[in-house]
C-alpha cells in the first residue's frame, strides 16, 4: 500500500443556494480542489451523496457530474452510506490511490436539499433508519436521536444544558468560518427556548438542511512531496458498520461502529487518540457529539457532557472538536459533509485556518457517521 | 410510506408479530431474517412476541414526516418486551407527563397512518400502557 | 344449540361532554342532557377506526372463549363506519387474529343493526354445522353532522361475540328479525354525513320495529317481559330506550346493567351489543337476557339468551365494558374534537 496525500482542497459558502443547481454547486467545488492541487490529469472520481435521487430525482451522479467538470471518460462512481456517503468517498478514494489502482483521484461530496419541501427533506433524510420498523411508525432522525438523548440522560445524568453547550461551542468555532451557513454566535438560553422538535431536541441542537459541497485531490505522497506541496497524509482509515435501526442496537447510549472504525483508522496510522491535536466530529444532533466523543475514547463513557461544559473539547480545549463549526453551525449538505472534515482538516494542518488554526496542529481526525450509527467512516490525517 | 406490496408483506409482523426464533441460538429476530445475526444461523422457527414489557426510550415528536403531518405530537419509544425483543413503536394513550424509562406498556392494534383520501389505510401496532 | 362461547368490548378513552358542543353551536344543554337522557360521548382517536376496535375487541372475546383463532370459520363485520368504501374490514380482523386463510368473511351494513345481523349469520351457520366457531362484530365511529342533534349521540364502540356450539357462555334460543322499508335516516354514497327523518325516525320507526321484534319473539318463545332477568334495547339515546321498555311492559331494574348511553353516547353497530356484554358482565347463570337491536332503514334482531355457569369462569378474562366506560377517561375541547373526527377543512 502507498502512502496517499491531499494535495488539493475546495469548499464553497454553504446555504440555501437558490441560484445554484447541484452540478454547479458540485463543478464550482471541485474545480476549486482541482486548482489547488495544480495538477492537470485525473484517473478517477468518486462522489459522496446521500440521495440525489430523492432530493433532485437524479441518479447516475457520478457519470453526470463527470460529464459536467468536463472531464469524461474519467472513471467515476458514487458511493452512498447515508451521511458517511461522504467520508466514505474519501476512504474510496484512498484506496483507488494506496492500491496503486490510481495516482491522482478527485473525492468530492455534494448534497442540493432545498429544492424539496421540508417535509420532503425529513422523509429523504429518514430513508437513513430502517423504514418498515421505524419510519413506518413516524420516526424522524431528531425523533430518534432524541430517544439516545434521553436514555444517555437518563443513564449518565447528561442534562439539557451540557447537550446545549455543544451547539453554543460549534457556533463560537463557526462564527471563524467565512463558508459556514451560520456562522455566528448562540448561547445556552437561546438552544433551550428555542422550538422543540423532538423532546428533548430543540431546534438549535439539530445541523440544518444545507446546500452544499467539498472536495479533494488525493494523490501517492510521493507524487505530491516532488510536486513540492505541503504533505497532508491520510494515515489511516476505518470504516464499520451496526444494526441500521436503533432498537437493535445492543446499548442505545453507544456508538460502536465509531468506535470500531477509529481504531481501525489509529492502528493503521500506528496513533493512540491522545495524540491527534484535532476532530472534526458528526455533530447532526448535539447528543450525537457527546457520544462520539466517548466512542472516541476522549473521554470515558458518560462523560462526553460533563467534558465539553469542562471545556476538554473547546477551540483551547485538550481535545477540540469541531474548530470548523462542525454539522451545526457549517451545515450538514449530507453528502458534502464526510469530505468537509477532510478539508478543515487539512487546512488545518497546512496552518491555512485564519482564525479557526489550532496551533501547532500536526495531526487530525475525522468521523463522519450514517443514521443512528449504522454506519461510522474514520480518518487520521498527519503532517509531514 | 410502503407501496401496497411492501405494505402486505410485512402483515404477519404488523397484525400478528410474527418473529423467527434460531434453532441454534434462541434469537428472536422481530422481523424475521434470513441469517442470524447473533450466531449466522440460518435455520428459525415461528415465534410470536411477548403481549408487553418496559419503555426504555421515547421522545414526542414534534416535527412530523410527512403522513404524520397531522398526528403531531406524538410520542414514539423503544421498549424492551418481556421476551427481550426491543421494539420501535409509538406510545398512545398516555399523557405525555406520564412518559418515563421503565413504563410498562402492552402492544394494541392501531392505524399507523394512511395514503391520504384515496390510498390505502395502513395499521399495526402501538405501545400503550399497561 | 349454539350460543356465544366468548365476547369481549372496546370503548376508545376519550370524551366529549354535552355542554361542550352545546357551547359551540349556541345550544341549550341542559335541555339536550334532559331531553336525550345524555351526558358525554365516547370519541375514537385518529389511529382508531371500526377494524382497529374490531379487532381489539375481539382479541378480548378470543380470551373468554380459549380457542385457536384457527377454528374460526366465518368473521363478520357489521358497521356504518367501515374504513373502505370497497375494501373489507373482515378481512383485516381476521388477519389480525390469525384466522386467515381458512375463514369466511364479509362485511355486513344496517345502520346500527349491523352488529347483531353478523351475530344472527354467525349464530346460523355453527347451528347448522357449517363452521364450528363464528366471530361477529358490531362497532362504529358514526359521525354526527356539525350542530346537528345527532352529534352529541353519535360515539365509537365495539363488541365481539364468537359463536360456538359447545362450551357456551350464553345459549341462544330463539332469534327473530322484523323488518320494512322505511326512510328515516340514510346517507347515500359520496355523502360526509348521514341525514335523518327529525320526529319520524321515533314511533313510526324505531319503536315501530322493536316492539314489533320484542312482541314477534315472545310469541315465538311462549314468553313474557317477567320471565327475563334484562333485556338490552338499541340505545340511539337514553330516553328511547327506556320508553320502549316501558311500552313492552319492562322494568328498569331489567334495564339498567346493559343501558350504557348516557355515558357512551350511541355506537351505532356497537350499541345494543355492548349493551349486551356489559350484561354478560354481571349476569348469573340462567339468566335470560332478552336482546333487540334497531337499525334505520329499518329492522330490529331479537334473540333471546339463556346465560350457562361459564359466565363465572370467562367474565374476568377480560375487561368488563363497565370499567371501560368509566375508567381511564380524557375529556376533549370540541376543537380537538373536531380535529380528529376529520370536520375540520384542510387544504388539499
Amino acid at each position: 500500500m502507498r502512502d496517499v496525500a491531499i494535495i488539493g482542497v475546495g469548499m464553497t459558502k454553504w446555504g440555501e443556494l437558490w441560484e445554484k443547481s447541484l452540478r454547479t454547486i458540485f463543478t464550482e467545488t471541485a474545480l476549486l480542489a482541482i486548482a489547488d492541487a495544480g495538477v492537470d490529469k485525473i484517473d478517477s472520481m468518486v462522489v459522496g451523496c446521500m440521495s440525489s435521487g430523492l432530493f433532485v430525482g437524479q441518479e447516475h451522479l457520478a457519470s453526470l457530474l463527470a460529464d459536467e467538470l468536463g472531464r469524461t471518460p474519467v472513471p467515476a462512481a458514487r458511493v452512498e452510506s447515508a451521511c458517511s456517503s461522504g467520508g466514505l468517498a474519501l476512504r474510496q478514494g484512498f484506496i483507488e490511490v494506496a492500491s496503486g489502482m490510481s495516482d491522482v483521484v478527485l473525492v468530492g461530496g455534494v448534497e442540493k436539499m432545498t429544492d424539496v419541501t421540508g417535509c420532503e427533506a425529513t422523509y429523504a433524510l429518514g430513508t437513513a433508519a430502517d423504514q418498515e420498523y421505524e419510519g413506518y411508525h413516524g420516526l424522524t432522525f431528531p425523533g430518534l436521536y432524541a430517544m439516545m438523548a434521553v436514555a444517555h440522560m437518563h443513564r449518565y445524568g447528561t442534562t439539557r444544558e451540557q447537550l446545549a453547550m455543544v451547539a453554543v461551542k460549534n457556533h463560537d468555532n463557526g462564527s471563524r468560518n467565512p463558508l459556514a451557513q451560520f456562522p455566528f454566535k448562540i448561547t445556552v438560553d437561546g438552544v433551550l427556548n428555542s422550538v422543540l422538535v423532538a423532546d428533548p431536541l430543540r431546534i438549535l441542537d439539530c445541523s440544518p438542511i444545507t446546500d452544499g459541497a467539498a472536495a479533494v485531490v488525493l494523490c501517492p505522497a510521493d507524487m505530491a512531496r516532488k510536486l513540492k506541496k505541503p504533505v497532508v497524509r491520510i494515515a489511516g482509515s476505518g470504516q464499520a458498520t451496526d444494526t441500521i435501526a436503533l432498537a437493535s442496537r445492543k446499548d442505545l447510549t453507544w456508538l460502536e461502529s465509531t468506535h470500531i472504525a477509529a481504531g481501525k483508522a489509529l492502528a493503521m496510522a500506528g496513533r493512540k487518540v491522545d495524540e491527534i491535536d484535532l476532530f472534526e466530529v458528526h455533530d447532526c444532533f448535539t447528543i450525537a457529539e457527546i457520544m462520539v466523543t466517548e466512542a472516541l475514547g476522549l473521554v470515558e463513557k458518560g462523560r462526553g457532557g460533563k467534558a465539553v461544559e469542562e471545556g476538554l473539547t473547546g477551540r483551547d480545549g485538550r481535545f477540540p472538536v469541531n474548530p470548523s463549526g462542525g454539522l451545526k453551525a457549517k451545515g450538514h449538505p449530507v453528502g458534502a459533509t464526510g469530505v468537509a472534515q477532510a478539508v478543515e482538516v487539512a487546512k488545518q494542518l497546512r496552518g491555512e485556518a485564519g482564525d479557526r488554526q489550532i496551533k501547532g496542529a500536526r495531526r487530525g481526525l475525522t468521523q463522519n457517521m450514517g443514521g443512528t450509527g449504522g454506519s461510522s467512516v474514520v480518518h487520521v490525517f498527519e503532517a509531514e | 410510506m410502503p407501496t401496497p406490496s411492501r405494505y402486505w408483506r410485512e402483515i404477519p409482523q404488523r397484525y400478528r408479530m410474527e418473529a423467527g426464533k434460531c434453532k441454534a441460538c434462541g434469537f428472536i429476530a422481530f422481523p424475521p431474517r434470513v441469517v442470524c445475526p447473533a450466531c449466522g444461523a440460518r435455520e428459525f422457527v415461528p415465534a410470536k412476541l411477548a403481549a408487553g414489557g418496559k419503555i426504555l426510550t421515547y421522545t414526542i415528536i414534534r416535527v412530523p414526516p410527512q403522513p404524520f403531518e397531522d398526528q403531531a405530537p406524538y410520542a414514539v419509544g423503544i421498549a424492551e418486551l418481556d421476551d427481550g425483543v426491543k421494539l420501535t413503536a409509538q406510545v398512545v394513550d398516555c399523557d405525555f407527563a406520564d412518559l418515563k424509562v421503565g413504563l410498562r406498556v402492552r402492544l394494541e392494534f392501531r392505524k399507523l397512518s394512511e395514503e391520504g383520501e384515496a390510498g390505502i389505510i395502513y395499521y399495526g401496532y402501538k405501545f400503550v400502557p399497561e | 344449540m349454539a350460543g356465544i362461547i366468548g365476547y369481549g368490548a372496546y370503548i376508545p378513552r376519550n370524551r366529549i361532554r354535552v355542554e361542550e358542543i352545546a357551547k359551540v353551536w349556541g345550544a341549550d344543554a341542559p335541555s339536550f342532557k334532559k331531553g336525550l337522557m345524555l351526558e358525554e360521548k365516547s370519541v375514537p382517536s385518529p389511529d382508531q377506526d371500526t377494524i382497529t376496535m374490531a379487532v381489539e375487541g375481539s382479541k378480548r372475546a378470543l380470551k373468554r372463549a380459549g380457542i385457536d383463532p384457527r377454528e374460526i370459520g366465518a368473521v363478520y363485520v357489521g358497521s356504518e363506519s367501515h374504513p373502505y368504501a370497497v375494501k373489507p374490514s373482515g378481512t383485516v380482523l381476521a388477519e389480525a387474529i390469525g384466522a386467515t386463510p381458512d375463514v369466511h368473511t364479509a362485511d355486513l351494513e344496517f345502520a346500527c343493526k349491523a352488529g347483531t345481523e353478523g351475530m344472527f349469520i354467525a349464530l346460523n351457520l355453527v347451528r347448522s354445522g357449517a363452521v364450528k366457531y363464528a366471530l361477529a362484530v358490531g362497532a362504529d365511529t358514526s359521525q354526527g353532522a356539525p350542530g346537528d342533534a345527532l352529534e352529541y349521540s353519535a360515539a365509537a364502540g365495539a363488541a365481539a361475540f364468537i359463536f360456538g356450539a359447545e362450551r357456551l357462555v350464553a345459549e341462544v334460543l330463539e332469534t327473530y328479525s322484523y323488518t320494512t322499508d322505511m326512510p328515516d335516516f340514510w346517507r347515500r354514497e359520496y355523502q360526509y354525513y348521514p341525514q335523518h327523518g327529525g320526529r319520524f325516525t321515533g314511533d313510526p320507526a324505531y319503536f315501530a320495529h322493536v316492539t314489533g321484534a320484542a312482541r314477534g319473539i315472545m310469541a315465538r318463545a311462549g314468553m313474557k317481559p317477567s320471565d327475563f332477568r334484562y333485556v338490552v334495547f338499541h340505545q340511539p339515546n337514553g330516553k328511547f330506550p327506556l320508553r320502549v321498555g316501558e311500552m313492552l311492559g319492562f322494568t328498569k331494574a331489567q334495564i339498567e346493567p346493559g343501558w350504557l348511553v348516557k355515558k357512551l353516547g350511541n355506537t351505532y353497530s356497537g350499541s345494543s351489543p355492548l349493551g349486551l356484554t356489559a350484561t354478560l358482565d354481571v349476569a348469573a347463570a340462567g339468566d335470560k337476557i332478552l336482546l333487540v337491536s334497531y337499525g334505520s332503514g329499518a329492522g330490529s334482531d331479537a334473540f333471546v339468551i339463556r346465560v350457562t355457569e361459564r359466565i363465572d369462569e370467562v367474565r374476568d378474562l377480560a375487561p368488563r365494558t363497565r370499567t371501560l366506560l368509566d375508567s381511564n377517561k380524557v375529556y376533549l375541547e370540541y376543537g380537538v374534537y373536531a380535529k380528529y373526527r376529520r370536520k375540520i377543512r384542510k387544504a388539499e
